[in-house]
């Protein structure tokens, strides 16, 4: 019985590092570091929150919250690809945008400073506990499959190989006549769906918006995203490694074994020894961060 | 200038090869003109291909080839001037339209992506469907029958990463065919390959045209334009300057072309004395009847020296730096006496680099390493050059130069603890130096103020040259010492090689360029996969005799002793190299 709720627990956590790393791997992939995620899902789940409010359906909540995770990539993509801002500043600029945003139009919509008011969202909460309950929301097979059909469509199709080829060389895929400005737009705004996604199934998991409440996950997905060596087959293993690293930390802290701020850092600990001590000669797309 | 210029007089091969009409040429580019920023790289150039002919595109470093074709591929759009494919006006057309009108270019840096495989970089932008996914099966074997049909063989599912330089080429060349080219055009496409790949390529070229296809060469090697092409355009600063038939002309004149002067010791350095590497199975082999240059097989007999070797290797050995079990330098024994030069050829990435870098001290290795009889390997980089080695780095931007500092600075970088008052650099010295050196080595434009940026790449490497042979040293490593430098100052650098080896500098000399190293060298060494294969004397290292050491179908490793004996260059010897 601990298992079944252990592995709930881990699935439901591991569901916003799905999308959003799924994003990463997206974006990693033409060329674009996947700094701005977790604004990417911080503006997603505010949206998402404003959708479920206004019309009280969690499905048109989701699109809004795809739809502003895209919009955000948008301002990144226009920056980043036609303006060729660093993407390094401009990812972190996105960050703190969506902080400020999300802050300024939760007291312009719901005049709070903290938090938004309940909306609905697509059950399976934690309150139902167990695996059955969890597989109750629909969100949840949507970020299952994630991954795998990420996986299908770089390395199965056409528009796959060409997404690969504009991270590693562009000008090869340019002097094909690819266009790798196209691809890459595709790609960044892809990532925002992605990220919005995760926003969103935070969002409706925890039926509101509160303030900052993506908490870093954008960065840990990242950090899937590096230690599965943008791979999306070892990305999920790494997204899930990272969910149950946090499901322990949630369990032994209600034992109160050891003191909780040292189980609090598992995640993070875990995120730097993975990164540092495993990865390290994983080789990262060769145009990442470049503008040629 | 010959007489035969910038009119289309003749179609080449063929024997009914007359006055071609404007729309029977191939490729029709007139009055092309291109500015980046300020630079003009193409002021009103011309070229005039018709089908079915191998056409050289030559001219030295900066002369606009390479921008003329990319405009021809539609990479770069003129800023004036026409360019017209198969009679069709296409000026300023995109890549994509290219591609579909034919156009192929092979560039010279290689345009694949070395994490997936050959079939999927030749497919890249059209790849075959089955339903919505990527049929990999049929893009093999497409890749496969077009490999058989062009004699362009390359296993489909290898990763491009694991291939070797000759095969990328053969990947690039197929992507072309692949997209249904008939005008083909390389760019420099010999840079990289040992000269058994380089006949291959040859065969490849000239089967291409006499299926009817178009190819235009673009090169600076003389040897290759006499060896295959059927005409000539020679370029100089950005315009066309000579169209030439090559059965009507000499290497010499057309280096004069290219030049706009006389060069008789270029001539040296650019293949015209050296058995051509590149004459194929046809019998068009009049390079190599002209044999070596003053056979040098007395020099067999001569007694080795007494005097102890200027450098030496004994089982130097360096391991990549991310995997200790592979090998980038494997036991390398070797010894240069003062007075002599030992040119390493071998293609590009066999273990070269590690071996300049080992010597220089910029390297980990193990193993013994000898200057003057001294034991330098715990010594730094600072230490090495104090004790008397002096090196010209392989990438001269990157290890050579800083860019950004100004000429004078840049003449004593690693030196700088020499140019001292007390606590601070002595900016008098440091000035008088720069003056001295720019005067010596005849850096342009003689301004020790203007950042290293500013010059050409020739200049660039003057400055390296000057800090590095303007001083006292004993032994010299040169690395790629004239890689991207124009004719004038590859003349200019080979004398002054030639000078330091006649006043008792030992000198090893590293270069890609299998002319300049037989142009220059005592004895020859052939570097593969980080080992030393071969040490020859020079009398009998021809372009044929090295060839399969090269590509690693001949191997037999020296020891020390053997080589000791083959040494060929007595000391102190007067020397004909530097003929006038």
């Amino acid at each position: 019985m601990i298992g079944i709720i252990f592995l709930a627990q881990t699935i439901r956590i591991a569901m916003p590092y799905f999308f959003a790393a799924a994003g990463g791997v997206v974006s990693e992939r033409v060329g674009i570091i996947g700094l701005s995620l977790e604004g990417f899902m911080l503006t997603g789940a505010f949206c998402t929150v404003l959708g479920s409010y206004y019309s009280g359906d969690p499905w048109i909540g989701l699109l809004c919250g795809i739809a502003g995770g895209m919009a955000a990539a948008l301002i990144l993509a226009v920056a980043t690809i036609r303006f060729r801002a660093d993407q390094v500043v401009a990812g972190i600029a996105i960050n703190l945008l969506a902080i400020g945003a999300t802050r300024f139009f939760l007291r312009l919509f719901f005049n709070s400073s903290s938090n938004s008011p309940r909306v609905v969202g697509f059950g399976g909460e934690q309150s139902a506990g167990g695996l059955f309950a969890t597989f109750g929301n629909p969100i949840v097979w949507l970020g299952l499959i994630t991954l795998p059909v990420l996986g299908l469509v770089l390395y199965r199709t056409p528009f796959g190989l060409r997404l690969r080829a504009v991270g590693e060389h562009p000008q090869a895929a340019r002097s094909l006549g690819v266009s790798v400005n196209r691809l890459r737009y595709i790609g960044v705004i892809l990532s925002g769906a992605l990220a919005g996604l995760g926003g969103a199934y935070l969002a409706s998991d925890q039926h509101q918006f509160t303030d900052g409440m993506t908490a870093g996950r954008g960065f840990i997905a990242l950090a899937a995203v590096i230690f599965g060596r943008w791979d999306p087959k070892r990305v999920a293993l790494a997204c899930l490694l990272f969910a149950a690293a946090e499901t322990l930390q949630i369990q032994l802290q209600g034992l109160q074994l050891v003191p909780s701020q040292f189980v609090e850092m598992i995640p993070y600990v875990l995120t730097i020894i993975a990164l540092v001590g495993v990865v390290g000669r994983a080789s990262p797309p060769a145009a990442l961060g470049k503008m040629e | 200038m010959s007489g035969a210029e910038r009119s289309p007089t003749s179609a080449g091969s063929g024997p009914t090869a007359d006055t071609p009409l404007a729309d029977e040429l191939a490729i029709r580019m007139r009055g092309i003109t291109k500015f980046f920023g300020a630079v003009r790289a193409n002021n009103g150039a011309e070229l005039e291909v018709p089908a079915g002919q191998l056409h050289a595109l030559v001219g030295e470093n900066g002369a606009g080839k390479s921008t003329l074709m990319r405009i021809l591929s539609g990479m770069y759009e003129p800023d004036a001037g026409s360019v017209r494919v198969d009679g069709r006006d296409v000026t300023g057309w995109s890549t994509a339209s290219a591609i579909a009108a034919g156009v192929g270019m092979v560039h010279q840096h290689f345009m694949l992506v070395p994490t997936l495989t050959v079939a999927e970089n030749v497919v890249l932008g059209r790849e075959p469907r089955r339903g919505p996914s990527f049929d990999r099966a049929r893009a093999e074997r497409e890749v496969n029958e077009l490999g058989a049909s062009s004699g362009l063989v390359v296993e489909p599912g290898r990763r491009v990463a694991d291939l070797s330089v000759g095969e990328a080429q053969r990947v690039e060349i197929l992507k072309t065919l692949y997209r249904g080219a008939r005008i083909l055009i390389l760019d420099e496409p010999t840079a990289v390959l040992s000269p058994p790949e380089v006949e291959e390529l040859w065969t490849v070229l000239r089967r291409l045209r006499d299926k009817g296809g178009t190819v235009v060469l673009i090169t600076h090697k003389l040897d290759e334009v006499m060896a295959i092409s059927d005409f000539i355009t020679v370029m100089r600063s950005g315009a066309t300057v000579s169209r030439i038939r090559t059965s009507d002309t000499t290497p010499r004149e057309i280096a004069r072309a290219m030049v706009g002067r006389e060069v008789a010791l270029a001539m040296d350095a650019i293949g015209g004395m050296i058995p051509s590497p590149a004459s194929g199975g046809d019998g068009s082999t009049t390079t190599t009847t002209q044999a070596q240059p003053s056979l040098r097989g007395t020099d067999l007999l001569a007694p080795v020296p007494a005097a102890p070797p200027a450098l030496e290797l004994r089982a130097v050995s360096v391991v990549a730096p991310d995997d200790a079990r592979r090998r980038l330098l494997d036991r390398v024994s070797f010894t240069v006496a003062p007075g002599e030069i030992l040119g390493i050829a071998g293609v590009e990435g066999n273990g070269q680099t590690a071996l300049v870098e080992a010597i220089a001290g910029l390297a980990q290795f193990t193993g013994e390493l000898r200057l003057n009889g001294r034991d330098v390997a715990a010594l730094g980089v600072r230490a090495r050059s104090d004790a008397g080695l002096s090196h010209i780095p392989e990438d001269r931007q990157r290890r050579g130069l800083i860019l950004d500092f100004n000429v004078a600075d840049n003449l004593i970088l690693g030196r700088q603890h020499h140019f001292t008052s007390g606590p601070s650099l002595d900016r008098g010295r440091i000035a008088a130096n720069a003056r001295q050196q720019i005067s010596a080595f005849d850096i342009r434009p003689p301004d020790a103020t203007l950042p290293a940026r500013a010059l050409s790449g020739g200049n660039q490497q003057k400055i390296i040259v000057a800090r590095e042979m303007g001083r006292d040293f004993s032994v010299l490593l040169a690395a790629q010492p004239t890689r991207g430098v124009d004719v004038g100052a590859i003349e200019f650098i080979h004398q002054e090689l030639r000078d330091a080896r006649d006043a008792g500098k030992a000198i090893l000399l590293v270069s890609a360029d299998l002319a300049e190293i037989l142009a220059l060298s005592d004895r020859v060494g052939v570097m593969y996969r980080g080992r030393l294969v071969t040490v020859l004397p020079r009398a009998i290292a021809t372009p044929e005799v090295l060839g399969p050491y090269m590509t690693g179908a001949a191997d037999n490793p020296v020891d020390e002793l053997s080589i000791a004996n083959e040494r060929a260059t007595p000391v102190g010897r007067p020397r004909d190299g530097g003929r006038a």
